[in-house]
């Protein structure tokens, strides 16, 4: 049996093609650009493609992520924290909690040893603490997101207090008219990311082994500095970001 | 599948503003009150009307917001915006207001309500259990009586308020009758109607007519049980929602909830079950029988508020939910304090999933609601 995940994030559309809900046959990904709708459909396509594969031959494809509704040939649509959870589990089939940091929102999520959500909460009312603050963070500090972990200071960061991104925007401003290291403020800004994600966290409790995933997880500082907060090292793993696709594949593969 | 009765329910809004300037034009008075603490017995016994006044849609909050902080419940927000505007028939036909010192959000409002109209504040005690905190809510009762009969140069006798209890006491018994039909699997009413039809009960200018309506409503429904006729199907996920106040207008939560597929079996809040749950007792004297009632509601302001845990455990059971829904408004700190512990209990000792969800009016955010009912339905569902 063969099932498609299609997650389409808000940066990022991802596609997973399995066999079974068992084994990965293809992963793929295309930046989203203004149609999720279109971009969705280009995954699908181009995972048949690569795979010389007609559509009949796919038994279930199902959509995930931000853009999930704009996906009307997928046979059901799952919300991203269910996908999630059954993602993580696959990649790492110990993980009971899941941190997620996406463009948008951040989310944490509890998961038992099936895979299956027991407990969830979502920050998606600001952009504190989400991929957005670090995005208008650097470009205040006149760097591209992507070097933001490679400037920052390896010991110490200047405090950013405002929680706001708004308001954390000058704050960083301010603190470069007086002359602070951009390092140090680069890492003050991961720090702050990562407080903010603990707190969260927090509330539900991040308890066992738990896994890191969504864009603002491949920031390696932003990694290191978590681990050194969490008792044991976050889970990390190069498929991460497709975690939401591979949940969806395994939904599809799922009976009934 | 909908009763036709809900349509005669719908349109007692519309008729009821009409009775009101109707009872106000033969010379009958009208108390308007904001919250379940109102003690409407007493206003009857009076010989007055007693209606809830307006306070559950996002329009006058802009006005409201002249004066008030933004950062405030969208409750009281809403009910001194409905006030300032006068856009409530109901605020416009009341000669006075009752007023409870609930939530501070709400009684720093009323000091600045209080300017527009004749306004009575009753001290609520913040605890319910205890003695002492009964006499003193009682002489509160006292005050408020008095209040009246000086307002309205009217006698409040003791048979006067016995006949006030039991005819209160017969409007609670139908509505919650109603509510319970929901216990049923699948539940025949929608969370909505359910809902409407609570929410309408405080508008009720003639109770008697609105007890008969609710009446016909209950036996409708319960035809639709023995045949077997529900919107829903057994699979359907039951949720009990519980938290802050709704009606027309703020609704938002529990649209979502029965658009993405589920059933709200039971409303926990105090538009809902809350004020159902306990009769006055019409073997005792009234006041002390008025005010052991209303100082047992299980509102967030009270501290502690175990009552709450004890309807929540009650409801679980009966209704057979799948998930609880805590509902919160932004900026209410009681209830988002609270929503922890009953996270815990819901979680822990009731097993079941629970989610909170904190919001306002407004419909800025039903996108990112629509994500968490769905994956909380989700998860319910494994
Ligand atoms: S939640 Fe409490 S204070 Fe608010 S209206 Fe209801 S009973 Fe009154
Ligand atoms: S919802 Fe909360 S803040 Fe709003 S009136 Fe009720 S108790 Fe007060």
């Amino acid at each position: 049996m063969l099932t498609i995940g299609i997650d389409i994030g808000s940066v990022a559309t991802k596609a997973v093609m399995m066999e079974n809900g068992k084994k990965i046959i293809t992963k793929h990904i295309t930046p989203t650009g203004w149609s999720p709708k279109e971009s969705g459909e280009r995954v699908y396509r181009e995972v048949l493609e690569k795979n010389g594969l007609e559509k009949s031959r796919v038994n279930k494809v199902i959509g995930t992520g931000y853009g999930r509704i704009a996906l009307d040939f997928a046979d059901k649509i799952v919300t991203e924290i269910t996908c999630h959870g059954k993602g993580a589990h696959f990649l790492h089939p110990n993980t009971e909690t899941i941190i997620d940091i996406g463009g948008q929102d951040s989310k944490v999520i509890r998961i038992n040893k099936e895979g299956q959500v027991l407990d969830f909460l979502m920050n998606d009312k600001c952009a504190a603490g989400t991929g957005k603050f670090l995005e208008v963070m650097s470009n205040a500090l006149e760097v591209d997101i992507s070097q933001l972990s490679a400037l920052a200071d390896r010991k110490n960061g200047r405090k950013i207090n405002s929680m706001c991104t708004v308001f954390a925007e000058s704050e960083v401003i301010s603190l470069m008219a007086e002359g602070a290291g951009k390092g140090e403020i680069a890492r003050g800004l991961l720090e702050s990311t990562a407080n903010k994600v603990m707190v969260l966290g927090g509330r539900i409790g991040l308890v066992g082994e738990v896994f890191f995933s969504g864009g603002v997880s491949k920031i390696p500082l932003l990694r290191a500095i978590m681990d050194e907060k969490m008792n044991n090292p976050l889970i990390h793993s190069q498929d991460s970001q497709y975690i939401g696709a591979i949940g969806a594949a395994i939904v599809g593969a799922k009976k009934r | 599948m909908r009763p036709e009765m809900m349509k005669q329910v719908e349109e007692l809004r519309g008729v009821n503003a009409v009775k009101v300037k109707e009872a106000k034009e033969k010379g009958q008075k009208v108390v308007g009150t904001y919250c379940i603490f109102s003690p409407h017995e007493i206003a009857m016994a009076a010989g007055a009307i007693p209606v809830t006044l307006c306070g559950t849609k996002e329009e006058p909050i802009a006005v409201a917001e002249e004066k008030l902080p933004r950062n405030l419940c969208p409750l009281i927000k809403s009910s001194y915006g409905f006030a300032v505007t006068d856009t409530c028939p109901y605020f416009y036909f009341s000669d006075v207001l009752l007023a409870e010192t609930t939530c501070d959000g709400k009684k720093k409002m009323y000091e600045l309500m209080g300017e527009i109209k004749p306004m009575h504040v009753m001290n609520l005690p913040q605890q319910s259990e205890g003695k002492e905190n009964l006499e003193y809510w009682k002489n509160e009762m006292m005050k408020f009586k008095g209040f009246l009969e000086d307002s309205f140069e009217t006698k409040i006798t003791e048979d006067k308020l016995k006949a006030a209890i039991k005819l209160g006491n017969r409007e609670r018994k139908v509505m919650k009758d109603l509510h319970e039909l929901n216990r049923v699997k699948p539940a025949p009413l929608s969370g909505k109607d359910m809902m409407m039809a609570q929410w309408l009960k405080g508008f009720n200018v003639d109770k008697e007519a609105g007890i008969s309506i609710i009446e016909d409503l209950i036996d409708e429904t319960q035809g639709m049980v023995d045949r077997g006729e529900s919107p829903f199907t057994k699979d359907t996920p039951r949720i009990l929602l519980t938290g802050v106040p709704i009606g027309a207008g703020s609704e938002k939560v529990l649209d979502i909830l029965e658009e993405s597929g589920a059933s709200v079996v039971a409303l926990e809040n105090c538009t809902g079950y809350k004020g159902l749950d306990r009769m006055i007792d019409e073997d005792q004297e009234p006041i002390t029988a008025i005010a052991e009632k209303y100082l047992s509601t299980p509102c967030s302001c009270m501290t502690p508020n175990n009552g709450r845990i004890d309807l929540l455990q009650r409801l679980a059971k009966d209704y057979q939910v799948d998930g609880v829904v805590d509902l919160t408004w932004q900026a209410c700190h009681t209830y988002n304090i609270e929503s922890y512990n009953v996270g815990k209990f819901v979680k822990e000792e009731l097993n079941l999933p629970f989610t909170q969800i904190e919001t306002d009016y407004s419909d800025s955010d039903r996108g990112q609601i629509k994500v968490r009912v769905e994956a909380f339905l989700e998860q319910i569902q494994g």
